[in-house]
Order: C-alpha cells, then structure tokens, then sequence
C-alpha cells in the first residue's frame, strides 16, 4: 500500500513526541485503544489557566497511519481551548492525510484520545479542592 | 555494492535461477510445439521435455515419473488432491484431517467440502505450530479418507513429523496429503521413506517460474485415484487436462535438479545466514521473541515478535527490506495472522510479528544491512510507543483496562 506524503512525514518525523507527568494538576492523559487491536495512542495535553491547550505530547504503538494520525492531532490542539480541540474531527484527519478507507479507524482513535486527554484534565479539575487558580 | 531494495521475502515468492531461466528460454522461441502434437518434430521436441522434466521432478521426490502430475502450481495441486480424493472415495467416508495453521489454499478447500456434507477435524497446533502423530492418530475415525498437513509452514517456517504421521496413515489405510510448497528443494522430501501419497508444490517458491507445479500422486501400495477438476483433452492420465505448460515445466525440472543437487549446500548457506541474522537481534534487542519451532525449522525463516511495535509501522522503518508481517494492517482482509493466532503466541506478538525470508541468492552484506536497520528502528519506534514506555515504568500491560475498539 501506499502512504501519503504527509502520512511518510509524520511518520519520518512525527511531531511532539513525549510524556508529561499524569500526576501534574495541568496535564490531561488520553490513552485509548487495546495492545491487542494492534493500535495504543497515548495523547496528553497541558492546559493553562485560561483553559488553552499550550503544549501536547504523544506515544504511539500502531502502523504509519496511527502514528501520523496523533502526531498530527499533538498539532492541531497546540493554541486552541480546550472546548475548540473537542471540535476536532476524525474526517479531518482523514482528509489531511489522505487516509485510505481502510485506514479511517487511525483517524477516529486520534479523535477518542483528544476526548479522553480533555476528559482527564476536566476531571483533575472539578476534583481539585484547591479549585486551582482560575476559580471564575 | 549492496543494491536496494533487499528481498527478504522467500516464503512469498523467489526470483528465478538464471540456470532455469536459461533451461526455459529455447521453449518460448525455436522448441515452442505442444508436447501433444505426436506427427511432428515440434510436437516431439516438447514431449521430450517434458518426460525429461518429469524425471527431475520425481528424482527430487524419489517417485515414479508417472506419479507426476504437472498443474498450475501449488494451490490447484491443493485443490485437485483434497477435492478429488472426497469425490472418488466418498463412498467409503466423509472424514478429513487438516490443522488449523495450513495454508488457505488447504483450509477453503476444505471448508468447501464441509458446505458439500463432508466433516473436517482442525487439529489445534502446539506453540510452535507442529501437530504429533498421536494428535493425528487419536482424531481418526473409521470414515477418515484423508488425512493433509503441510511439510513446512509457510509463516514460521515449522515441519511436522511427517514420516511419523505418514506411517500413521499407512497403518490405518487413510490417504496423505502433504502440501510441500515451502519445503522442496530445502529439505529431503523422500515420498516413499516417509509414506507420502499426494503431495503439492510450486516452481515458484523454488527458485523457478510462477504458475506451474505438481501434484504427486501414488501409483501403488496404495495406488490413489483422484477425480479431476478440469475435465478436456485427458492430459496428465486424465488428471489434468489442459496443453502443458511446456517452458514452465522445463523450468520446474531445472528447479528440482538444482534444489536436490544443491540442497546441502543451499541449507547450510542460508543456515548460517539466519542464525548470523538471529543472533545479532537477540543481542542486541531487548523484549524480542522467536515464532515457529527453534530446531524443526526451515533454515530460511527467521518469525520474530518485536514486542510494543507495531508490524506495519516496522516495515515502514525498514522500508528497503521486502519482509511479511502477521499483523492485521499488513494483510488485505485486516485479519491477523491465522497461524500465530492458532499457536496461541498472543495477540500482541501477533501484530508485532516480522518474517524474514532468506534464500539462495541472499547475501552475508544484505543480512547485515537487514539485521541494523531493524535493530534502530524497533528502538526509534519503542521511543515512540506507549506500551514499551509503561512496561519500562513497570506496569503489567496485563492489568491495563485497555479499551478495545
């Protein structure tokens, strides 16, 4: 099969790669899939006090197309609210790398684990007794 | 110089010996006559090409040129045996042995029988993919008719005991099939030594031409009947009509008499080609597993779980080394490999499954260069896997309440 361009650079070269601390108040942690699906991604945000998602980090286990599909996710939550990085969709995905048909379940993983890292974070918060800095 | 991309893929195809290339070539141009045009030279100079090609063929069996019937290749010789032992001894039963790791050429077969009444036992495969003789003999029954395992697997390279499971089938008087594809030519396929009665292969996994093959057939203690699928000119004894394929059979006899003459030395070049291979991963790699049998194994494969990468994602690493993958990414139907499946490796070993293919023409330089480039991709890959970072902190992947998709 042939991969895309941009599927071959991420996968060359993927984009924020890496873990925060899970136990950090300001990191949200997605990991979503199953070893024995063949596919894990692990995607984490940290989230400033104005609720913006200032930097990301992912690992990975799965093919080219996994790969490609959360690094280039890591990129699109980087600036944006956590409310705006829910609106990311799969399709989006998948037409920015040019996703072949059989490749489609990459694109909604990455999506899942924007949601469970948001999910986290939103969860650590309400959590915090300390409400934790932007109680407004 | 090494010259990219590497082939390491024997078990899919080989490329053609230059030898039988050369043998083939007069076939297609001057001698290009039907072997069945008995009235004139061109029709003579084929048929003689023919017997001489039968003779090498059965040399390599230690069989009869007249137990040769010339096929397409390995899959319609799977076919011809399976479908037309069921036909023409169904009166005496409707029972059949396979295992759950043959290829799909013998398992569709099979399923296509079951659909037509007949009953098909899969034995189960231990972890290194091998059936015994006494699984095979404990799953007869008195309306068994055949009994079809493969000589060597084509994914992880194991061999059954054939000799002890042929002996079997002699004493019970049930028929046996053995699909030989992966092993002709690389390890001694003795038909009467060990109580073969049919048995498939194809020139192409033999360093010959794609689209030709045989199937043998016993002509006594017992003789075997089989009924034919193609049914014309009464060619091959009535067992497979059809014009032979003449060029292509001269080139599988130049590939049978290469691979017994050369056997030997084949084995212990390409033996010593894998185990340089497989030492250098096992050294040098942490997490990595061997699939297939360590000792009943074909000396060109090399199956390995690199554990927490992904196959596809690997073979994207290593994208100038032509390898297969059990992974579920890597095959058409998104399903995982049935064989690793069947010897309960796990399904994480599963899609974490390389398979290396070495051949004749591989070389010490090419094995090396395959042996580094997988060596720093799995670590630049593990850097990149979420799985090898948790068992690194400790964490039991097995306890992990993953979310299956």
């Amino acid at each position: 099969m042939a991969y895309s361009d941009k599927v071959i650079d991420h996968y060359n070269n993927p984009r924020n790669v890496g873990s925060f601390d899970k136990g950090s108040e300001d990191v949200g942690t997605g990991i979503v899939g199953a070893p024995e699906c063949g596919d894990v991604m692990k995607l984490q945000i940290k989230v400033n006090d104005e609720g913006v998602i200032t930097d990301a980090r992912f690992k990975t286990f799965g093919c080219g197309s996994a790969i490609a599909s959360s690094s280039l996710a890591t990129e699109w939550v980087k600036g944006k609210t956590v409310d705006e990085a829910l609106k990311i969709k799969n399709v989006d995905i998948v037409n920015e790398l040019a996703l072949p048909p059989i490749k489609i379940h990459c694109s909604v993983l990455a999506e899942d684990a924007i949601k469970a890292a948001v999910e986290d974070y939103q969860k650590k918060k309400s959590s915090s007794p300390a409400g934790s800095g932007s109680a407004s | 110089m090494l010259k990219l991309p590497i082939y390491l893929d024997n078990h899919a195809t080989t490329p053609v010996d230059p030898r039988v290339l050369d043998a083939m070539l007069p076939y297609f141009r001057e001698k290009f006559g039907n072997a069945a045009s008995r009235n004139h030279p061109f029709g003579w100079a084929a048929e003689e090409a023919v017997t001489i090609a039968r003779e090498q063929c059965a040399q390599l069996l230690n069989a009869d040129p007249k137990e040769i019937v010339f096929t397409s290749g390995s899959t319609e010789s799977n076919n011809l045996a399976i479908k037309g032992v069921a036909e023409l001894y169904r009166e005496k039963g409707k029972h059949i042995i396979t295992a759950a790791t043959e290829h799909k050429a013998v398992l569709d077969p099979c399923k296509h029988l079951e659909s037509l009444g007949f009953e098909v036992t899969y034995l189960p495969v231990d972890r290194y993919a091998r059936v015994s003789a006494e699984q095979v003999a404990a799953a007869m029954r008195p309306d068994t008719i055949l009994v079809s395992l493969m000589f060597a697997n084509n994914e992880v390279g194991t061999i059954h005991p054939i000799g002890e499971i042929g002996k079997i089938c002699k004493e019970r008087g049930v028929i046996f099939h053995t699909d030989a594809t992966q092993a002709c030519g690389k390890v001694p396929v003795d038909v009467q030594a060990l109580g073969i009665d049919l048995l498939s292969l194809s020139a192409h996994k033999m360093y010959g031409p794609k689209g030709v093959g045989l199937l043998y057939v016993r002509r006594k203690n017992p003789r075997v009947r089989i009924a034919p699928i193609f049914d014309g000119g009464g060619h091959e004894r009535g067992m497979r009509s059809g014009t032979l394929n003449v060029p292509g059979i001269v080139g599988l006899g130049k590939a049978c008499e290469l691979g017994r003459l050369e056997m030997q030395k084949d084995h212990d070049y390409v033996f010593g080609l894998r185990e340089r291979m497989r030492k250098r991963l096992f050294d040098e790699l942490d997490y990595i597993s061997l699939n297939g049998h360590p000792e009943y194994r074909l000396a060109g494969n090399l199956n390995v779980s690199f554990a927490y990468v992904e196959g596809e994602a690997m073979m994207m690493g290593i994208k100038d080394i032509a390898v297969s993958s059990g992974s579920a990414c890597t095959s058409a139907s998104l399903e995982p490999s049935h064989v690793l499946r069947a010897m309960g490796v796990g399904e994480d070993a599963v899609h974490t499954s390389i398979r290396f293919g070495l051949g004749r023409f591989t070389t010490q330089e090419e094995v090396d260069f395959a042996a580094e480039h997988t060596i720093a991709a799995v670590r630049r890959l593990r850097e990149l896997s979420p799985l090898y970072e948790m068992v690194k902190e400790g964490i039991d992947l097995a306890t992990v309440k993953w979310s299956p998709h």
